[in-house]
């Protein structure tokens, strides 16, 4: 489903995943039918995913989000926005976040 | 910042997920019960599903749950919950759904005769995220229930296996090749291929186990009967023609080099493990030696895989047998020899098993790395010839 990703707008992890942390990699694990193909698979990101994901709980807007990590990273800021958007696009079409407020 | 795809889709199990090290544990087989409602002939587990002793002193659901939690605090991707029959076990969706909640993987071992409606959908909206694989014996009744010995187990296999398909399940079927049912391996494989929701290429069990627990020579010699021998086993691997004897060449060529004293060659480094019904973990389900289990009621998960195992992995023959034939044989890439075959069969765990060098043997010969009645261990350049077996 094609959704416009809004920087007013608050997301955070689906409950049709499972997030888990193993040696240093975030796995995302399907839990409901629809996500994964079935077998073998899970998810995981590179490092710019990581950082945006772990930032991804819900609790402010995701331009909030995208500010705290222009503070921490030396970044285009319009780059950094428009991965974020990327990343959250991807996301929500896999069902593995959802919007929140 | 790169723009490409943020999400990278990995099968769980392949190299290079993990950056740094391997997980404690990767993945864990539990065995949530040895009572089985089948009484198949050459199964090496199974109890009457009424046993009421067995059925009192495996662990509840709730000690089941925190061991989940432990595995997957580890690391622990994919668990398979197996048997006996799994589902006899009234708690098992609690289990498996508190696996799933944990992010686990389940691969459900199960002969599809308990499988309901509700268990079905249950497994379409929380899938497993493996194929369910089904031991489906015989394509008759007649055959089938040879094999089960119990009245009712083909309908109630094809009912379930139905309600798996109906749902969009994937599974995956597993045949036996057995005295009633030898005949059948064709059919099986066609049968099995117009499934929907079937998965791969169904496997047969030919090479089958003694019993584990030990102590039922009854079962072990009936089990020993229905074993097919070396060329016999050769003949049905090379029944679809010559793909299986270049596998077995191509396998022993880059796995040549003999054991030496090692008994756990098999697993020398895998984080993997697994636990009975009653909480004693080993390094594989048929591996119940006393020396070789650990008692999870009085330990850890962590500790179990961070000195108990590794410790037993340093475990070396003392056996003049082993020492003489298995130490210095080329074939153990093709040969099963292992400490849990030596104890279902001797009750030791460096014992040679001659069932399965024989085995071996015939593979070998079919391959071209020996001639007929040569024994491997008195090959002196056994790995050079596997290599230039290999190249050839």
């Amino acid at each position: 489903m094609m959704r416009k990703i809004d920087l007013s707008r608050t997301y955070a992890p689906s409950d049709d995943v499972v997030i888990r942390e193993i040696e240093g990699e975030i796995v995302i694990v399907p839990l409901t039918s629809g996500i994964g193909d079935l077998e073998d698979e899970c998810f995981t990101f590179d490092e710019w995913g990581r950082a945006i994901w772990s930032k991804l709980d819900g609790s402010r807007p995701l331009g909030t989000v995208v500010q705290e990590l222009l503070d921490d990273y030396d970044a285009p800021a319009e780059l950094l926005k428009g991965e974020v958007i990327g990343l959250l696009q991807e996301l929500y079409e896999r069902r593995m976040i959802v919007e929140k407020g | 910042m790169s723009g490409k795809a943020y999400v990278k889709k990995v099968p769980s199990a392949q190299a290079g997920l993990w950056k740094s090290a391997q997980p404690v544990l990767a993945r864990l087989d539990i065995e949530l019960t040895e009572r089985c409602n089948n009484n198949c002939l050459h199964c090496s587990v199974n109890l009457p599903a009424g046993d009421a002793g067995a059925k009192a002193r495996e662990w509840t659901a709730e000690r089941w749950k925190a061991v989940l939690t432990e595995a997957a605090g580890l690391g622990c991707l994919v668990v398979r919950l197996t048997g006996g029959e799994p589902l006899l076990r009234a708690d098992f969706e609690e289990v498996y759904l508190h696996a799933r909640k944990l992010g686990l993987r389940v691969m459900l071992f199960t002969n599809a005769t308990l499988i309901t409606p509700r268990l079905a959908r249950l497994l379409k909206d929380v899938p497993p995220l493996e194929a369910v694989e089904v031991s489906a014996y015989g394509m008759t009744k007649g055959t089938c229930e040879a094999v089960t010995r119990v009245p009712g187990s083909f309908a109630a296999c094809r009912r379930g296996l139905g309600f798996l398909s109906e749902n969009g399940v994937a599974f995956t079927v597993k045949g036996a090749v057995l005295p009633p049912t030898r005949h059948e391996a064709d059919a099986f494989e066609a049968w099995a291929a117009g499934l929907p929701g079937h998965t791969g290429t169904p496997a047969f069990a030919v090479l089958f186990d003694l019993r584990s627990r030990r102590g039922q020579d009854d079962k072990n010699r009936a089990i020993a009967g229905l074993r097919p021998g070396g060329e016999e086993f050769v003949r049905f691997a090379r029944r679809r023609g010559e793909g299986p004897v270049e596998e077995w060449r191509d396998f022993c060529g880059r796995s040549a080099g003999a054991r030496g004293d090692r008994i756990f060659a098999c697993m020398p480094s895998a984080a993997s493990a697994a636990i009975d019904p009653y909480g004693r973990l080993q390094f594989c389900l048929g591996l119940r030696h006393p020396d070789t289990v650990y008692d999870l009621a009085s330990g850890s998960l962590r500790e179990a895989m961070t000195e108990f195992l590794p410790r037993l992995r340093e475990r070396r023959a003392a056996d003049p047998a082993y020492l003489e034939r298995c130490g210095r044989c080329f074939l153990k890439g093709l040969c099963e020899q292992c400490p849990a075959k030596s104890w279902a069969e001797h009750g030791t765990l460096d014992t040679p098993v001659e069932y399965f060098c024989g085995i071996a043997h015939a593979q070998a010969v079919a391959a071209g790395l020996l001639d007929r009645g040569e024994k491997a261990w008195t090959v002196r350049d056994g790995s050079e010839r596997a290599a230039r077996r290999r190249e050839s």
